[in-house]
């Protein structure tokens, strides 16, 4: 089976294009993932080869100058953490590092910040980690970037096969809630990737968050390969595969913890910012109105400056209320009371708010004026904090559902009140 | 995961005990151990843990469990 297996004789396989759709981005669903499209299923043909070259000239390029001389393409980028390519019965497989090289560290921090979040891919098909053979396991993952990041450098030691799903560069459980890490994807990547001509055994190990778009029993009976579950998290990986493919079970459940939670709460603000800047502009219009402004006396002076202090305020309690539904909330999800996001939100918002009131008591503003602003400070905190139940792993849809009927008329009824403060407040 | 809980009451997990065939596939797939095995048939042990993603629903070979979730 493996009579043309030979690292040193290696042919380009690895192919990137850049051909870029753009889909809705996905709410409400499990942890964060957001969807677009690529198409790439490209397979090459051999590629000759001459090896002689290369092994006597150029011994001061670097090694990825290497990888392009012996391999480049017209129209075709090798990956940076493509270290080689190994030749198998079914082509060439790029062999991936198990570390992350700067390029992957800064890449990883633009998506975690929401810049590259909704484009961060790698081309789906079959890697190899390490010098896997015809015995080596299958793991089976996503094609967004950082879930294959976290999967390769989860492996030590062991040598694997990788295969990476077109999930629209989605992780792996949002793809799966969403339908593209589906049986009907793996079926057709095991096929196209040619794996029954590289693994003598018929074991596909998947991670355990795919079983929601994943029908185990339609896998075998639609390409041959036995679907096994394998831990929620890659760094169970290698535990589970020495410990003869089973789970312990603290490897099946997921969990939420802290650094979990603060991960998540840069994106908020990503993708509440149009929001955000829309209701930044309205605040500055609402505030902007007041007697003085209006009256008939020439105070047009003393006005402006009630109007630039009434902004100001507003837009600090904004950012108050933005903070503590969307960073504080999340943070301390366990401790704050009531089960309902929006009502832990509302809690962290009183605190806040009341505490910048305290603050502010020196200011000039006027007891409708407080009243208004803390509300308001409480009702954008209660708003954010019941976002944030589209963003964790244990909201049931229903409750959602159901929070969402109770809680949405108070945060209207919120933010009308300390409208209707806050214009009588300046008159 | 147990000191965070989401609605009470709220989960539409079903689970057809006559049909099970007590392939424990169901205690796998969940990722908050919402059931057990008991006496060879799966039970459901904390119907508050389920977050409804389907998993066992999906994986069960005699489609012995539904779940029915809102448009949260």
């Amino acid at each position: 089976m493996f009579q043309n297996y030979n690292t040193n004789n290696v042919k380009l396989k690895h192919i990137i294009t850049d051909n870029v759709v753009i889909l809705n981005s996905m709410k409400g669903v499990s942890p964060v993932a957001f969807d677009n499209n690529i198409r790439n299923d490209c397979v090459l043909d051999s590629f000759p080869l001459d090896t002689s070259a290369s092994a006597c000239c150029s011994p001061k390029s670097s090694h990825s100058d290497t990888l392009l001389a012996k391999y480049a393409k017209a129209g075709y980028v090798i990956s940076h953490f493509v270290e080689k390519f190994i030749d198998t019965d079914a082509g060439q497989i790029p062999v991936v590092r198990r570390k992350l090289d700067f390029k992957d560290k800064v890449q990883t921090v633009k998506a975690r910040l929401g810049v590259t979040r909704n484009n961060y891919r790698v081309s789906q098909g079959l890697y190899a980690i390490g010098e896997p053979d015809e015995n080596s396991e299958v793991l089976v993952t996503a094609n967004f970037k950082l879930t294959f990041d976290i999967l390769r450098t989860n492996i030590n030691q062991l040598n694997l096969w990788i295969l990476v799903l077109d999930t629209l560069g989605v992780n792996v459980w949002c793809a799966a809630g969403k339908g593209t890490f589906s049986t009907q994807e793996l079926v057709k990547r095991v096929q196209l990737s040619g794996l029954e001509k590289i693994v003598k055994h018929r074991r596909l190990i998947l991670p355990q968050l795919s079983a929601t778009g994943v029908r185990a029993k339609d896998v075998k009976t639609m390409c041959g390969f036995n679907v096994i579950y394998g831990p929620v998290r890659a760094s169970d990986i290698q535990a589970f595969l020495r410990n003869g493919r089973k789970a312990e079970p603290c490897m099946r459940r997921v969990t939420f913890t802290f650094k979990e939670r603060l991960i998540l709460t840069p994106i908020e603000l990503t993708v509440a910012f149009k929001s955000l800047l829309i209701t930044v502009a309205a605040l500055l219009f609402i505030s902007g109105v007041n007697s003085e402004l209006f009256s008939l006396q020439n105070n047009l002076g003393s006005g402006l400056l009630k109007s630039l202090e009434r902004g100001f305020f507003s837009l600090i309690f904004l950012f108050i209320g933005f903070v503590s539904g969307a960073v504080v909330t999340p943070a301390l999800l366990p401790f704050l009371p009531f089960k309902a996001f929006a009502a832990k939100g509302i809690v962290s918002g009183a605190i806040f708010s009341l505490l910048a009131i305290f603050f502010s008591s020196t200011s000039s503003l006027n007891i409708a004026a407080m009243a208004a602003l803390s509300t308001f400070g409480i009702t954008v905190s209660s708003w954010f904090a019941m976002n944030f139940t589209g963003a964790t792993p244990f909201t049931s849809p229903s409750g959602v559902e159901k929070e969402m009927k109770q809680f949405i008329p108070i945060q209207a009824g919120g933010a009308i009140l300390s409208l209707v403060l806050w214009i009588y407040s300046a008159f | 995961m147990r000191n965070m809980r989401y609605l009470e009451d709220v989960a539409t997990l079903i689970l057809n005990k006559e049909a099970c065939v007590g392939c424990s596939l169901c205690t796998v797939v969940c990722p908050h151990g919402v059931f057990e095995m008991m006496d060879n048939k799966a039970v459901i042990v904390d119907l508050d843990g389920c977050m409804e993603c389907g998993a066992c629903v999906n994986n069960c070979p005699v489609y012995a469990i539904k779940v029915t979730p809102g448009v949260g």
